[in-house]
């Protein structure tokens, strides 16, 4: 232990051990300052992040159950839940349904081309895509969606080719203003970060687990079935537990493609920002975004649980 | 997800172990279904990016030009949002860099314990997200903060916070930082020499990754700032009225994902040749 | 807990057990690395044989090949008189201990046991019976529910072997086991393969790059070096009478005396010894012998030309560094003996080896002591 090392459990008895003969020296004043010195330099910190997180996810939370004058009540949950021919309902079920979606086919789609690339012997492959992956799984937002709208749109590159070989989106019921489109765009994000995020899981299986299975009698399959996907499941779920919560949370893309008209959770918190409030449900909006909280802190918790699992097991 | 890109540095520095050598029979298998899931994903990705440059590659009448990047600077509103953002950037920029550094540093030398602690605020922005953060925020800040767009600032190095704690605590644990500052220490320095001249430079590439994901970000973010009713460069490509000068939004987005991609591509590099710095440091 | 040793072996050894195995001219190249060049070893029926080399010789590159995980350029791998070079891994009915994290980490010790028998589709009750039966014999009857990450290295090992014999395997192929593992537990672990080998009478193939682990269990070792094999005898013929210089210097410590060779003789501390017969045959002129500390005889003697510059208890023996003009020379004597002879003594050597092995003269400032 070194002469300036901070020793102590808590904020409140941080004691600064330093030369004995300047700690007897010191006045009073001095070892408070010293003892206070570790909580002035992190309260910034703390007290930004209460500001900017704390406060709103505690106004969020606090107005879901205060009536429109003030008082406690359960009724703007009641109404998110039944009202306006549970229409709110319907947008968390719809976020749900676009979140598990776009986890689950990303989710098993990233995984093969997360193999594919690890069992390439080129280096220069693994290094290009797993860059392209850092990079693609970053984008989001406006951008991407015009690039789409460049795409897939009415007028699209892509639409005008198929359209010219015989293939008319339409016909087939692909619109990319609607759910579909929406889920379409979100792939674009959703597989690199599957794949960022599967890659070291799949760096974890030994080559030993592979041979010693295969010198006990197991075919490919068997060694898959058996300790490959098992091992491998933790990460996977993993992946998709953080995929479902950046695409339920997502707001861009759904709100410009959709103009704001599509049934999903933070488009309607969107409309009732922007003023288009049901008469006497003032409140509604932040009991749709406190629910979102209880989805999400949830799909964390488990995130964590099954991480915690995924590192017992590929160390 | 920006925090992830960190991770794309840690996954290369994970050895791949070879996969079974095996039978050459299902070597030949695997390399042949390999090729296929490439080329369909290089397709999925690929297409878009083409057809998004050509179609910004376009007149209102649909033959070839350069239109539309043309008459982008001219275009109403464009300078103002184009201002907007830089501001906003700067300011997000410099509130993270004060904040975040000296937290990172002093964390890392002193209170080692509470690194749990940040490394549970940072991930707290993925349980809450910018639609239920904007919520909050515009239900309970006062009005002096709500019109002003510094508010998008304030929030926004919030929404860095991840990656920016992310990218910094990386860098300042390659650098071995408490020996460097004993010994700096010992060499005489105070504490003020020691953070400029010992510390500082040598996070240097760290932060400014974290600085380039920063910028990155605020080019980026559409919730917060189209629902605070601030037209920042996103808000305004989505709120642009299609006009005679061609697609002037397509434009503008692909102008914006490549300037994206290059940052990245910057940021990627820079923590690569920092981490085969860390890895040679290891090894001496 | 107190891990109990292994007790409970069959009282016979099943006849099936031993399979002969014959490796034919075993060519491999990695690109430009020659891994196995031409290598023919044939190993008896239930015989212990190891592969001792530094990395890099090709040893564990055998073993694969053996096991199928390594394909070949040419030559054949032969066991029981059926040529498997064209046989798939999974179909040859060996069984394989890695060098560490081999056990799958999402089934306890007994699921991992009982894996090989549910690939050949024994019934749950079957197969979990058997698996007990070896955690027993591995003496870690008590360990069937508990994970890979719950155990110990040694434990994880032993359990390994289980998993491997579980299928009754013609031949057993051991890759460094005991590498990954700390001091004491390999030395126990040593003895607990050995007996269980015995036991068992399974041919078995282990490779190492220790000569201690070597030396202790093996029935024949074959000491290998660049792909080809240097020698192949028992333990005792490659300590006591190593065929080439590298064997002498990777076996054992040999103290090298430059000499003059004429007519398949040399003269060492003014004796005339012949040179060993094999590849020291073939050096003449200038070239240094290989002693062994064993090799030489000292007598305490006033005009002696060595002295005693380092004293070494090793226990039933003494390690003594004489110093012989500019050369350094190990010699062993009994300790009892040793034990009155003190630092700076005048001694006298005499060589007492049958027969000396000779090498090409290495030029060196002080004499090599080999590792």
């Amino acid at each position: 232990m070194s002469n300036n090392e901070v020793t102590g459990s808590d904020l409140g008895t941080l004691v600064l051990e330093s030369d004995p003969v300047t700690h007897h020296r010191s006045s009073g004043l001095r070892q408070l300052l010293r003892r206070s010195a570790p909580v002035f330099a992190i309260a910034p910190f703390l007290i930004y992040s209460f500001l900017g997180l704390g406060i709103p996810a505690i106004a969020v939370t606090y107005y879901a159950f205060q009536k429109e004058h003030g008082g406690w009540t359960f009724s703007n949950i009641h109404f998110m839940l039944t009202g306006e021919q549970h229409v709110f309902l319907t947008g968390f079920e719809n976020s749900i349904k676009l979140g598990l979606l776009s986890a689950v086919i990303p989710g098993i789609l990233g995984v093969f081309i997360a193999y594919a690339i690890q069992t390439s012997n080129s280096n220069v492959l693994r290094r290009l895509t797993s860059t392209a992956a850092g990079v693609l799984a970053n984008f989001g937002g406006i951008n991407l969606t015009f690039m789409f709208i460049a795409t897939l749109g009415s007028g699209g590159v892509l639409t005008l080719w198929l359209a010219d070989i015989g293939i008319k989106l339409s016909n087939i019921g692909f619109n990319l203003y609607t759910f579909s489109g929406v889920l379409v765009v979100y792939m674009y994000f959703q597989l690199p970060l599957m794949v960022l995020v599967v890659t070291p899981a799949l760096g974890g299986l030994r080559a030993s687990w592979r041979e010693a299975a295969e010198n006990m009698g197991a075919s490919s399959f068997q060694y898959w079935l058996r300790v490959g996907i098992p091992v491998l499941l933790p990460s996977i779920l993993g992946g998709m537990l953080l995929l479902f919560g950046s695409a339920f949370a997502a707001y861009a893309t759904a709100e410009t493609l959709t103009l704001g008209l599509i049934s999903l959770s933070p488009i309607q918190i969107g409309n009732y920002l922007n003023g288009n409030v049901i008469a006497g449900q003032t409140h509604v909006g932040y009991a749709i975004a406190f629910g979102m909280l209880v989805i999400l802190s949830i799909t964390m918790i488990l995130y964590s649980l099954v991480r915690r699992r995924a590192s017992k097991w590929l160390r | 997800m920006a925090p992830l890109v960190g991770e794309v540095a840690e996954a290369e520095n994970e050895s791949v172990p070879p996969f079974s050598t095996g039978s050459s029979k299902r070597r030949r298998r695997v390399r042949w279904w390999r090729g296929v899931v490439l080329v369909l994903a290089g397709a999925f990705f690929l297409i878009p990016i083409y057809a998004g440059i050509k179609f910004s590659l376009q007149n209102s009448a649909s033959h070839f030009s350069f239109q539309a990047y043309e008459k982008l600077t001219s275009a109403p509103g464009f300078t103002a949002a184009l201002t907007l953002s830089l501001k906003i950037a700067l300011v997000t920029m410099v509130v993270s860099t004060l904040l975040m550094v000296p937290t990172a540093i002093y964390v890392h030398i002193r209170l080692p314990r509470l690194r749990r602690l940040l490394e549970v605020v940072t991930v707290l922005p993925i349980v809450i997200p910018p639609i239920v953060l904007i919520v909050g925020v515009l239900g309970v800040f006062p009005l002096w903060a709500k019109s002003s767009p510094y508010l998008l600032s304030f929030m926004y190095v919030i929404l860095a916070m991840p990656f920016v704690y992310r990218s910094l605590d990386a860098g300042i644990g390659a650098i071995d930082l408490k020996t460097l500052t004993e010994a700096s220490r010992s060499l005489g320095g105070n504490w003020s020499k020691t953070m400029w001249r010992v510390v500082l430079p040598n996070i240097r590439p760290a932060l400014l990754s974290a600085t380039v994901l920063t910028l990155a970000l605020v080019f980026g973010e559409y919730t917060m700032a189209q629902l605070d009713l601030w037209q920042t460069i996103p808000v305004w490509i989505a709120q642009f009225q299609v006009s005679t000068d061609g697609p002037i939004q397509v434009a503008a987005s692909m102008l914006g994902l490549v300037g994206t991609w290059v940052l990245l591509l910057f940021v990627v590099s820079i923590d690569r040749s920092q981490s085969r710095r860390n890895r040679k440091k290891l090894r001496a | 807990m107190k891990e109990t040793t292994m007790s409970n072996l069959p009282p016979t050894a099943s006849p099936s057990a031993g399979a002969a195995v014959s490796l034919e001219n075993l060519v491999r190249t990695f690109g430009s690395v020659r891994a196995l060049d031409g290598l023919s070893l044939k190993i008896e029926p239930g015989e212990f044989m190891a592969l001792l080399g530094p990395s890099g010789c090709g040893k564990t590159t055998a073993l694969r090949v053996l096991a199928g995980f390594e394909i070949l350029d040419s030559g054949r791998v032969i066991v029981e008189g059926v040529d498997l070079s064209n046989v798939s891994a999974r179909k040859r009915d060996m069984g394989m201990v890695f060098q560490s994290y081999s056990l799958f980490p999402n089934m306890n010790a007994l699921n991992n046991v009982a894996f090989g028998l549910r690939m050949r589709k024994q019934s749950s009750s079957v197969r979990h019976k058997k698996a007990r039966e070896l955690l027993d014999m591995v003496g870690l009857a008590d360990q069937a529910a508990k994970y890979p990450h719950q155990m110990s290295g040694g434990q994880q090992q032993r359990i390994a072997l289980a998993r491997a014999l579980a299928v009754e395997p013609r031949v057993l192929l051991l890759d460094e086991p005991l590498s990954a593992l700390d001091a004491m537990v390999r030395a126990e672990l040593r003895d607990q393969i050995r007996q269980l080998q015995q036991r068992l009478a399974i041919t078995t193939v282990f490779v190492t790059h220790d000569q201690e682990e070597v030396l202790s269990m093996a029935d024949r070792v074959c000491v290998m070096s660049s792909g080809h094999i240097e020698q192949v005898a028992t333990p005792a013929e490659i300590y006591a009478r190593p065929s080439t210089a590298f064997v002498a210097q990777f076996v054992g410590i040999s103290s090298r005396v430059p000499v003059e060779v004429s007519g398949q003789e040399v003269v060492i501390f003014g004796q005339r010894c012949p040179v060993r017969s094999g590849e020291s045959s073939s050096v003449t002129g200038a070239a240094d012998a290989l002693l062994r500390p064993e090799d030489i005889a000292i007598e305490v003697s006033a005009d002696g030309k060595g002295f005693v510059t380092r004293k070494s208890f090793l226990g039933a023996m003494t390690r003594l560094v004489v110093q012989v003009d500019d050369l350094s020379l190990r010699v062993d004597v009994r300790s009892d003996v040793g034990s009155d002879i003190e630092l700076g003594t005048h001694v006298q050597l005499r060589i007492v080896a049958r027969d000396v092995l000779v090498a090409p003269r290495k030029v060196m400032a002080t004499s090599e002591v080999g590792a």
